[in-house]
This record gives C-alpha cells, sequence and structure tokens, in this order.
C-alpha cells in the first residue's frame, strides 16, 4: 500500500504516565529526606548518597551489558534504588560497604531474577539487611546527629530503639524525634522530611494513603497497646525506620499488593512484624525484616484480594 | 464494587466539533456498500452489476434473524459486487455503485405503515438500523422481545464518552425531537414506562436539550454522569444509570433494560416517519492531521478519502487513521475504506500523535486492575494466556472484558494489554471449543 499508515490495536492515545516519570517522583519525593539526613549528619550522607546511586545504576548498565540485554538505566528504578539503600545505611559506613551493598540490591536481588517488574523482595531492604547481618558493626553503629556531635560521649550514645524497650526515654525530644534529630539510618531519621515526599507522592497519585497511614498507625496502636503510654507509643512510632519503611520501601509497585484491600493487610502485616521484633526479638528493629517477609506473602495476598470481576459467575 | 458507581478514567476530551453543526457532504462519484456493516450473518447481494438503482433501495437483504439489510445510499449504476479487504483483516462483500449526481429515492421508499409492535418492529428491522453507538448489532433484534412486561425501562446511551467524537451530541442538541418521537413510539409499542437518558456531564448543551424533553414527558429522566471513560460501556452504563448489575452471558434485557444509543433512536424515528432507510451518517471528522475538523453527514459507502477532501483534507500526514474514537477505534490501512452505518468519527494523527511510547516491563503498580471498570485484572490475564492453560484464562473472566482500553490508558508501562486481551479470548474460545467437542466425544461412546 503506497501510504504511510500505522495499523496497532487500540488504544491508539495513552496516558502521560512512564516507568520512569514515575520513578523521577518518587527521586523527587526522597529528596527531602536525603538533604535532612546531609543537614543532619553532615556531607558524608550526601557522598553516601551519590554513591549508591552511582554503584546501582554503574552496576545495573554492566548487568545489562554483560547479558546483552537492552540498557534498562533509563528508567531511573536503579537510581530509586540507590537513593533508598543510602538512606538506609548510617552516614559512616565506609564506601566500600556501600558499593556492596549496591551490588547485592541491584545484581542480586533484581538482574538477576529478571531486572525491573520480576524482583520478588525489595532490592534495597534485602541488601539492607544482607548487610546488617554481614557489617554488623558499622550498619548498627549508633551515629549521633552532628549538632550534637560534640557533646555526647561517642562510646555510650544509643539509638532511640536500643534504650527504649529498657523503659528509658531517650534524650531526644518528640520533636527533634520528628525532625530527624536523632541516631540512625542517614535517611530514615526525619519524619517530617518524609512526609513532605509522602505528601508528594499523594498529590502525583504514584501511591495512595493505604500503606503508609495503616502501617504508621497500626505500630503506633500496637507500641500504646503493649506499653500503655502515649509518648513512649509516639517515640517507638518515630523511631528507626518506620516512617521510611511505610512510605518508600512498602510501598514499591513491584513487591507490594495492587489492591486497596491487599495494601492494607500487607501494612498491618509489616506493623505486626515491626512491633514483635521491637519488643521480643533480638535486633532493636524490625522495619527491613518486616518487608522482607511480606514481600515473599505478598503474590499470596495479591492472590487473595483479587477483586471480582463485574456481574462474573463462577467458572 | 463503588457506592458512586463504577468509577473510570479520565481521558482527554477533545471534543473540538461540539458546536460544528453537521454539514452535509457533496455526492461522491462511487461508493462502496460492505454488505457486513453489523454484528451477524452479512446481507445477500439482491441486485446485479449494471443495475440501476435509486437511494434507499435494497441492495443487500438480512440473511438470517441477526441480520441487517442494505441499502444504496446514491442513486445511479451498480458497477461491481466484489470482495475487499475490511478494516478487520477479514474480506468482505461489497457492492460499488456509481452515483448519477441525483440522489433519487427509489420508488420503495414511503413511509411504514406502524399500528402495532409486531409493525414497530418489522418497520425498524427494514429501516437496517443497527446500533450506531459503534457495536453495529441489529436495533430490532435488541427490540425482539417475547414479553414485554419484561422490559422496565430503555436507557439511551447519550454518554458519548470516548474522546473527540461529538455525533452524539450534535443529535441530542439539533435533532432533540427526533428522540423524541422515538421515545413516544418506544411508549405506544412496546409500553415502555420509563425512559433513562445517561449523558455525560462535559455536554451540558445535550443535557440541556434532553432535559426540555423530560420537561413534556414525565417519562424521561435525565441522568448527567461524571464524565469518566467508559461511561458509555453497555454494562457500565446500566449500573450507573439503574444500579442493575448485568451478569456475564446475560443481556440487558434479562435485567429489564433495553439500551440504544440516543442517535439510532433518532434515525428509527426518522424512518417512521420518512420511509427513508438508513443511508446516510453523521460522523465527526477530527485528529490532528485534518484541516477543518467537522461534523460531516456521509452518505454510507463514501470513502474515507472523500470525507477528509470534504474537510478540507490534511494539514499534516496522516500516520495513522482510523474508525471511531481513540481509546476502541480501529485503524485502517488505506483511505479507500467506506463509511459504515456504526462510523461515528473517523480521526487522523499526525506523526507526533500515531507514535505511542514502546512497551516496558510491568511494575506491578496496579493501575490497570484499579481502573478496569469490570474488575478484571490484566497482569492475571497475561500470565493465563503465557501459561497456555485455558482453564486459568476462564478463571480470568476475559470473556467479559470489552476492550476498553482504559487500562493501556493508566499503564505507565504501556503495556499492550488489549492485545493481549484480544488473545486470550481467542485461547479461550479454542480451548470452550475443544472441551465442547470432548464432551461430545464421551457422550458418543458411551
Amino acid at each position: 500500500m503506497d501510504n504511510n499508515l500505522i495499523v496497532s490495536v487500540s488504544p491508539h492515545v495513552h496516558g502521560k504516565r512512564t516507568t520512569s516519570n514515575v520513578m523521577l517522583d518518587v527521586v523527587i519525593a526522597l529528596l527531602p529526606a536525603a538533604i535532612a539526613g546531609t543537614v543532619i549528619f553532615g556531607m558524608r550522607a550526601a557522598v553516601l548518597c551519590a554513591v549508591c546511586v552511582a554503584s546501582c545504576v554503574v552496576f545495573e548498565f554492566l548487568f545489562t551489558k554483560l547479558c546483552k540485554r537492552p540498557t534498562t538505566v533509563g528508567d531511573f528504578s536503579a537510581v530509586v534504588t540507590g537513593l533508598l539503600l543510602a538512606m538506609n545505611v548510617p552516614a559512616t559506613l565506609p564506601i566500600w560497604q556501600a558499593v556492596v551493598g549496591s551490588f547485592i540490591a541491584i545484581v542480586i536481588v533484581k538482574c538477576l531474577f529478571g531486572g525491573l517488574g520480576c524482583n520478588f523482595a525489595n532490592p534495597a531492604i534485602t541488601a539492607r539487611v544482607v548487610m546488617l547481618i554481614a557489617f554488623t558493626g558499622t550498619m548498627a553503629a549508633a551515629v549521633p546527629p552532628q549538632a550534637i556531635a560534640e557533646t555526647v560521649d561517642l562510646a555510650t550514645y544509643a539509638t532511640p530503639l536500643s534504650v527504649l524497650p529498657n523503659g528509658v526515654l531517650p534524650e531526644a525530644t518528640l520533636m527533634d524525634m520528628f525532625l530527624g534529630v536523632r541516631g540512625g539510618a542517614l535517611g530514615e531519621t526525619s519524619a517530617a522530611a518524609l512526609l513532605v515526599g509522602f505528601v508528594y507522592l499523594l498529590v502525583r497519585k504514584v501511591i495512595t494513603w493505604h500503606t503508609p497511614v495503616v502501617f504508621i498507625g497500626a505500630v503506633f496502636a500496637l507500641a500504646f497497646a503493649i506499653t500503655g503510654d502515649v509518648t513512649t507509643a509516639l517515640y517507638y512510632t518515630l523511631s528507626g525506620g518506620t516512617f521510611i519503611g511505610a512510605i518508600f520501601m512498602a510501598t514499591d509497585y513491584v513487591t507490594s499488593p495492587s489492591t486497596a484491600k491487599g495494601k492494607i493487610i500487607f501494612a498491618l502485616g509489616c506493623a505486626v512484624i515491626t512491633t514483635l521484633i521491637r519488643f521480643y526479638g533480638s535486633y532493636p528493629e524490625g522495619v527491613s525484616f518486616s518487608i522482607l517477609f511480606m514481600n515473599v506473602l505478598n503474590p499470596y495476598i495479591d492472590k487473595w484480594t483479587m477483586k471480582k470481576p463485574f456481574g462474573g459467575v463462577k467458572a | 464494587m463503588s457506592f458512586f458507581g463504577i468509577k473510570g478514567v479520565h481521558v482527554p476530551h477533545r471534543k473540538h466539533t461540539a458546536d460544528c453543526h453537521p454539514e452535509r457532504m457533496p455526492i461522491p462519484k462511487t461508493v462502496v456498500i460492505p454488505m457486513a456493516q453489523h454484528i451477524g450473518a452479512p446481507a445477500k447481494p439482491v441486485v446485479n452489476v449494471g443495475d440501476t438503482v435509486g437511494v434507499g433501495q435494497i441492495i443487500g437483504e438480512a440473511a438470517g434473524f441477526i441480520s441487517a439489510p442494505v441499502h444504496a445510499s446514491v442513486s445511479g449504476t451498480v458497477k461491481k459486487i466484489d470482495t475487499m479487504a475490511n478494516s478487520n483483516g477479514g474480506t468482505m462483500t461489497a457492492i460499488t455503485i456509481e452515483s448519477d449526481g441525483e440522489m433519487r429515492p427509489h420508488e420503495s421508499v414511503v413511509p411504514p405503515t406502524v399500528t402495532s409492535y409486531e409493525e414497530f418492529v418489522a418497520a425498524v428491522r427494514a429501516s437496517g438500523i443497527v446500533g450506531l453507538g459503534g457495536a453495529g448489532f441489529p436495533t430490532f433484534v435488541k427490540l425482539s422481545v417475547k414479553d414485554l412486561s419484561q422490559v422496565q425501562e430503555v436507557v439511551l446511551n447519550g454518554a458519548e464518552c470516548e474522546p473527540y467524537i461529538t455525533a452524539d451530541t450534535l443529535t441530542m442538541t439539533d435533532r432533540a425531537d427526533d428522540i423524541f418521537e422515538g421515545i413516544q413510539l418506544l411508549e405506544k409499542y412496546l409500553g415502555v414506562k420509563k425512559v433513562i437518558i445517561g449523558i455525560e456531564d462535559n455536554k451540558p448543551q445535550a443535557i440541556k436539550a434532553m432535559q426540555e424533553l423530560s420537561k413534556k414527558d414525565s417519562a424521561i429522566v435525565v441522568k448527567p454522569m461524571p464524565a469518566a471513560y467508559p461511561q458509555g460501556g453497555e454494562k457500565v452504563l446500566i449500573y450507573n444509570t439503574t444500579g442493575k448489575t448485568v451478569p456475564e452471558g446475560k443481556l440487558p434485557l434479562d435485567v429489564g433494560c433495553i439500551v440504544m444509543n440516543v442517535t439510532t433512536l433518532a434515525c428509527i424515528a426518522e424512518y417512521v416517519r420518512t420511509g427513508m432507510p438508513l443511508v446516510e451518517k453523521c460522523l465527526t471528522v477530527d485528529g490532528s492531521a485534518v484541516a477543518t475538523p467537522k461534523n460531516v453527514i456521509a452518505p454510507i459507502g463514501a470513502s474515507m478519502k472523500d470525507v477528509f477532501d470534504f474537510c478540507g483534507g490534511f494539514k499534516e500526514e496522516p500516520r495513522k487513521v482510523m474508525y471511531g474514537g481513540p481509546m476502541m477505534g480501529i485503524a485502517v490501512p488505506d483511505l479507500d475504506q467506506p463509511i459504515l452505518k456504526n462510523t461515528n468519527a473517523i480521526l487522523a494523527f499526525n506523526d507526533k500523535d500515531a507514535t505511542l511510547p514502546d512497551e516496558t516491563p510491568c511494575i506491578h503498580c496496579g493501575n490497570c486492575i484499579n481502573h478496569c471498570p469490570l474488575n478484571l485484572n490484566p497482569p492475571a490475564i497475561a500470565k493465563a494466556l503465557n501459561s497456555g492453560d485455558g482453564a486459568e484464562i476462564a478463571k480470568t473472566k476475559v470473556n467479559i472484558c470489552m476492550e476498553c482500553g482504559a487500562c493501556v490508558f493508566v499503564c505507565p508501562a504501556h503495556r499492550m494489554i488489549v492485545h493481549r486481551n484480544k488473545l486470550a479470548k481467542a485461547e479461550l474460545r479454542a480451548y470452550q471449543t475443544k472441551l465442547a467437542e470432548q464432551k461430545k466425544k464421551e457422550e458418543e461412546n458411551k
């Protein structure tokens, strides 16, 4: 036929969303927390962010080249993984350990399972868990915020979660906790900055409210039920990685349920496991373990919460 | 299901032609009239090459119950009766008529005698009218109701949820009297007590015109609906106007509804009044490659090229041309394709609009699942399709998919979900046929 007409299946008009602009939105949403981390813990935080992002992107690029597959770094998902991983490590982590973590996240958890969309667990979370076990000393280090680093005794400085189970309230005030002026991983401490990112993701309709609200709400409710004290429960809620986990990790598309009902079940599961580990486990923090565990259950949750087709009769 | 009704997807409206009153195009030199312009058996040609025909003369008669007659849309001479490629990739019989330019009506065109339900249905059958919203289901079949008391309400589809198309909107504003006459026919011969007109709220002028009708007849209820695609999907429209769910494998009539497009009803009224069958169609001509988008009244069988030429031709090279709206429209390989009875728009896109993003891996965001008006699960369908297991495909209920394309529209990975669903449906049909054959064999062996 003497023309240039394209014949393709409908629809002939698509929405403006693409995988890469969704991923960019997540990067933008993480920036306030990354900046807060740098302000709180110093330039080392920014360096770690850059190292993790760069090594994640490079590892993905090399892997796809090595396997002779089309390169996928353009979708920015490796940037998201790298940034998330950096947020989950203390600002004092040795650079080489950050690179190893990036390798675990991108090559082992993501690429070996088939790349974007095929990994069963969140790459950043899994890498954090592996590093926590492999590099316990540097990963679990209690790094005080710069502002108080001069005044505290580094030998006895503890993160809120390591003192809370002893019935002791941390030295940081609740406002410090909310703003992030406390010990912890470089991007997890500032609930305020993470909430800014949450609002951005909601406005951009990247995620829905279900997972974060239920996760954080249930962590508070469970802590209150166990301790019977609102202040202690608030400390628990603002401690560790509750906010970054609930807003950025438990909402990962690939490894969390698709329907509202599924998201609520997933978030409740995360909150319960987090609380069990915090109160009764040997690790002070349980957010990463809980999300990893629920990642494994995700296919089943998706199956259980599948919607009923409109007017469908049993096959 | 949501309390607020089935929600949809916010597709761009692009109703540029909403104020363009239809213009009748000049008589084309030739028209090519396919025998298959409806769901069901193609009509059988009843004229021969060389015959002189008049406007409205039967040139193809209905073959079977679910079928519709086809009429000459111009007066002139039958030049060819042959097969041509249709837009689905198959072939169809078509009659080519060379126009004499006179548009002389055939002597058979006289108003039908309609005094009873049977005569009314017979008239609708003779008119050749099929579902003009796009589906092309012969309308008289819908009206052939064994027990008239079954019909609780008629839902008139004025949703027009596809982007660009304004043909139904103009029927509602310019032909409100025809719609009113049609409603009166339904009341008189089918004993219809309630007529609900569903219209998306982005067409206030149409809503106003129809509300004028409800002032004259209390049986008419106008139901404005949020402009969210696909409000005009039959099951969606029924649910959002009456709250009823049409079960899988059942017809609207099984829940007491007859659904009809507003233009279909207006054409029925016109036929009963004049006796002129469906030989021309108002359609929206739009798209980024079209010089002057308009609403055009075109004789059935006019080529797309003639219609585009009437709209000033192309201002840019067309890269994709389609029947219908961009969400469910069928892309065509050339501009010789004829205007059909159920063509409500033809669109021509420039290079920018015709080029769609490439498919990237599914990231399981759930957008498709959360936006499917029928609660289907596209990733599960794709998985079942990959497995090649018919029983698994059957479980996904892909058979109820209306291919509205809302899933693809919201997909950030631009997955070809409609494409896969079509494949899954074909696999499912093959599986069910095989199953039925096996069952038959087993019974024979017993």
